[in-house]
């Protein structure tokens, strides 16, 4: 439409029913309209029957009002919210599998240092590095551990959460009581 | 109670208080065919083909009111079925498709007649269900009505396993659903309500779009009422045929494409133009920077993503529509205090609109020696007295009756809007028949939409539904051929049907009346023999094939582009300068 604004990335929270096909209902939904969906990952939330997914779309303010509209239009929706301009956290977790030559090995472990990234596989030609962080930090590291070689790359897609408390629709989860001795299933505290 | 699937879902629907189900049998529904066999109070309609289950459904609920029901096997059927479902789905026609399914441990297989029914229908109808158990089969039945019939209406398809249907479970009713997901808004924002009505008594030159929604909504009542009150103009979509009455001294008649003049140059110059229950459709904005470029426009709408999806809102409510006009009667009636509801300024107004009105009314040429079209939907009017239950096909004879023919009352006029489905009008009158034998359904169709459906005749044999039916008979796609010879600077291609069938000895074929009619001066005779005969009837009128739809605004152009007559080449080398791809 008319007069909208520069196109720009949009972090969009979906609650949706942890039920058969949300999950293609939603992606139909993007490919049905013409939307592009940059990232989305998906996970149960506290609750079973509910699950989380974090769409990254871009857009101008039009698209993203629509796309907003839309999603809220799908009967398994709970509720749409669009992180964007409020306050949030946003994280990324990268799986790298990087040539290791013997001259590059330091460099490597150095940077992952730097990045707070784990070397969590090794072997005499390869590491694979586990980052996690907003965007920005994951593209910085990945621009470092080029020049050496990257075989392989694997990302989440982006996950999101509003800073601050919130109390509206907020489920706590019930106290645990702790194991005692006399509990049957305690077998030992080493655990 | 514990009992077989298939017995469950017949019960479901007679507890859903539906008595007709159109549909058509086949291996993976065989057991509710079974159940069906000795059940009562349920009247099965024997359809010939898929889609015309899914049509005829449509036709009942539209007239009804209520949720139309149809039932057809897996694979072919179901994919059948899809054209009928995106048809309600984009003209917003509360159904609930029932399709056989191949028994659950066996989804995923290729198996015999299999499809992947829910994930073929998923982006065509407003939610669907696979039932992996019997004992979901009652609850899901349940919603599947409220969805279909609440909100913004639409179809609701429901997917069922063989193996859910034979074995035994609890049968479970829900007396109240709760969804947590969905909540429709029926009531407007008070506060947008009472901006809608300060802009309405302010302004000098409105304008009420009607559409399809304030007829789901039963709204034409308060519509009338708005309308007189303040005196505005109304014009109708399509889909809003009905909503008020053609004959009222304020109707515009229906806007866009092949809308009045009238209408288009109303629209065009208001200052508040109100849209109720409409979407702003391509087919009526034209080039939308073009459409109502002074107006304040206010959106009322159910749904909220139909606010500002084709063209910016200044004052969107979303409620029910009939809740929402009667509150903005109200409020309307507040904001004037004692001011007269028709100030000086909008007399001027309704002095320019009769101008319009008088200077470019519809029209056409008429000829004794061959049937102009449009004169048929007029004696058919005039005959009928505006009180037919019409329906259409789609394509030229589809915009020659929404344009003649005066409707009065809403819920009669049944035509595919959205998605403009050709085969369309004999299914759909069945279901109109059906709900009611003592209607006169009248289906005008034209040789190709017809040809589309023709087999149906058998149904309204077999079932007694004595639908009469029009064919205005151009032998041709007379609408493509109307592009080609406007757009396309007359290079026809793929249009012509040349005469055959011989409509007459096929509507006998099928154990129903043929009449033909060729000439002018025979026209009403033969609408009324056709109108007296306790039959279905085929009526086929050949008609000047070289007639088209006038007003037409070129797609792409603005609504005050449009070409009132058969155009002259610089007219047609200018549409085809602007055609933008229809």
């Amino acid at each position: 439409m008319q007069n909208g604004q520069e196109p720009r990335k949009h972090t969009i929270s979906v609650l949706v029913e942890n039920k058969f096909g949300v999950l293609s209902r939603v992606a139909g939904l993007f490919s049905a309209r013409g939307y592009n969906i940059e990232s989305l990952s998906v996970g149960e939330t506290l609750d079973a029957a509910v699950s989380r997914m974090t769409i990254v779309v871009r857009g101008d303010e039009f698209v993203i009002e629509q796309v907003m509209k839309q999603l809220h239009k799908l009967i398994d929706v709970i509720k749409v919210t669009d992180l964007t301009d409020d306050s949030h956290v946003e994280r990324e977790l990268v799986l790298i599998r990087v040539n290791a030559e013997p001259q590059h090995r330091a460099e490597i472990l150095r940077v992952a240092d730097i990045f707070r990234a784990k070397v969590v596989d090794v072997t005499g030609m390869s590491f694979v590095l586990e980052a996690t962080g907003d965007e920005g930090k994951l593209e910085a590291l990945i621009e470092l551990i080029r020049p050496m070689g990257i075989q392989e790359l694997v990302r989440t897609g982006k996950v999101a959460i509003a800073r601050g408390p919130k109390t509206k629709a907020r489920k706590t989860e019930p106290v645990k009581r702790p194991r005692v001795p006399e509990d049957p299933r305690v077998v030992g505290f080493a655990d | 109670m514990k009992m077989p699937g298939a017995r469950m879902v017949l019960e479901a629907l007679k507890r859903e208080g539906v008595d007709v189900v159109f549909g058509l049998p086949g291996g993976a529904v065989l057991p509710i065919y079974d159940v069906l066999y000795d059940f009562e109070g349920l009247r099965h309609i024997l359809v010939r083909q898929e889609a015309a289950a899914g049509h005829a459904a449509e036709g009942y609920a539209r007239t009804t009111g209520k949720v139309g029901v149809c039932l057809v096997t897996s694979g072919p059927a179901a994919t059948n079925l899809v054209t009928a479902l995106q048809d309600a789905y984009m003209d917003s026609i509360p159904i609930v498709a029932f399709t056989g399914q191949v028994p659950t441990h066996l989804i995923g297989n290729d198996a015999f007649q299999e499809a992947d029914n829910v994930g073929i229908t998923r982006p065509c109808t407003k939610h669907n269900f696979l039932v992996k158990d019997g004992k979901d089969l009652g609850p899901i039945i349940r919603e599947a009505f409220h969805l279909a019939a609440t909100g913004r209406p639409g179809p609701v398809h429901v997917d069922l396993p063989k193996d859910v249907l034979v074995k035994e479970a609890e049968f479970l009713w829900p007396e109240r659903i709760v969804l947590r997901s969905y909540n429709p808004t029926y009531d407007g924002h008070p506060g947008q309500i009472k901006r809608a009505a300060r802009a309405l008594v302010r302004s000098k030159r409105p304008v009420l779009y009607v559409g399809g929604g304030v007829i789901s909504a039963d709204a034409n009542g308060e519509l009338a009422e708005l309308a007189e009150l303040l005196q505005i103009p109304v014009t109708t979509t399509l889909m809003g045929l009905g909503a008020f009455p053609a004959d009222h001294a304020l109707s515009l008649g229906m806007l866009g494409m092949h809308g009045t003049y009238f209408a288009n140059m109303a629209v065009h110059h208001s200052d508040v133009l109100v849209a109720i229950g409409a979407r702003f459709d391509d087919r009526v904005t034209g080039k939308v920077d073009a459409f109502a470029p002074g107006a304040e426009i206010i959106h009322i709408d159910i749904d909220p993503s139909s606010i500002s999806k084709n063209i910016k809102v200044h004052v969107p409510i979303v409620g029910d529509c009939r809740r929402v006009l009667r509150a903005l009667v109200r409020a309307v009636r507040e904001e004037l205090g004692g001011a007269a509801p028709v100030p000086d300024a909008r007399r001027a107004w309704h002095g320019q609109v009769d101008d319009w009105k008088r200077r470019f009314p519809l029209r056409y040429e008429w000829s004794d020696e061959v049937i102009k079209p449009q004169y048929v939907i007029e004696e058919l009017s005039r005959l009928t007295g505006g009180d037919a239950w019409m329906v259409t096909g789609v394509g030229q004879h589809q915009m020659w009756t929404a344009q003649h023919y005066r409707f009065r009352s809403p819920r009669r006029w049944c035509t595919s809007g959205g998605l403009g489905t050709m085969g369309y009008g004999l299914p759909t009158a069945m279901g109109v028949q059906a709900a009611d034998p003592s209607r006169l359904v009248v289906n005008v169709d034209g040789d190709g939409s017809f040809a589309m459906n023709s087999q149906e005749l058998a149904t309204c044999f077999t079932e007694n539904l004595p639908v009469k039916t029009v064919i205005i008979n151009n032998s041709g796609h007379g609408m493509v051929r109307q592009w080609q010879r406007i757009i396309y600077k007359e290079r026809y291609c793929a249009i012509d049907l040349p005469g055959i069938p011989d409509w007459v000895k096929l509507a006998e074929a099928y154990g129903c009346v043929g009449l033909r009619v060729t000439r002018p001066s025979e026209v009403a005779s033969a609408i009324e023999k056709m109108l007296s005969t306790p039959a279905p009837v085929v009526l086929d009128v050949c008609v000047d094939k070289d007639e088209c739809v006038f007003p037409m605004v070129p797609a792409g152009g603005a609504n005050t582009d449009m070409i009132l007559a058969p155009p002259t080449r610089e007219v047609r080398d200018k549409a085809a300068r602007s055609q933008t791809g229809f």
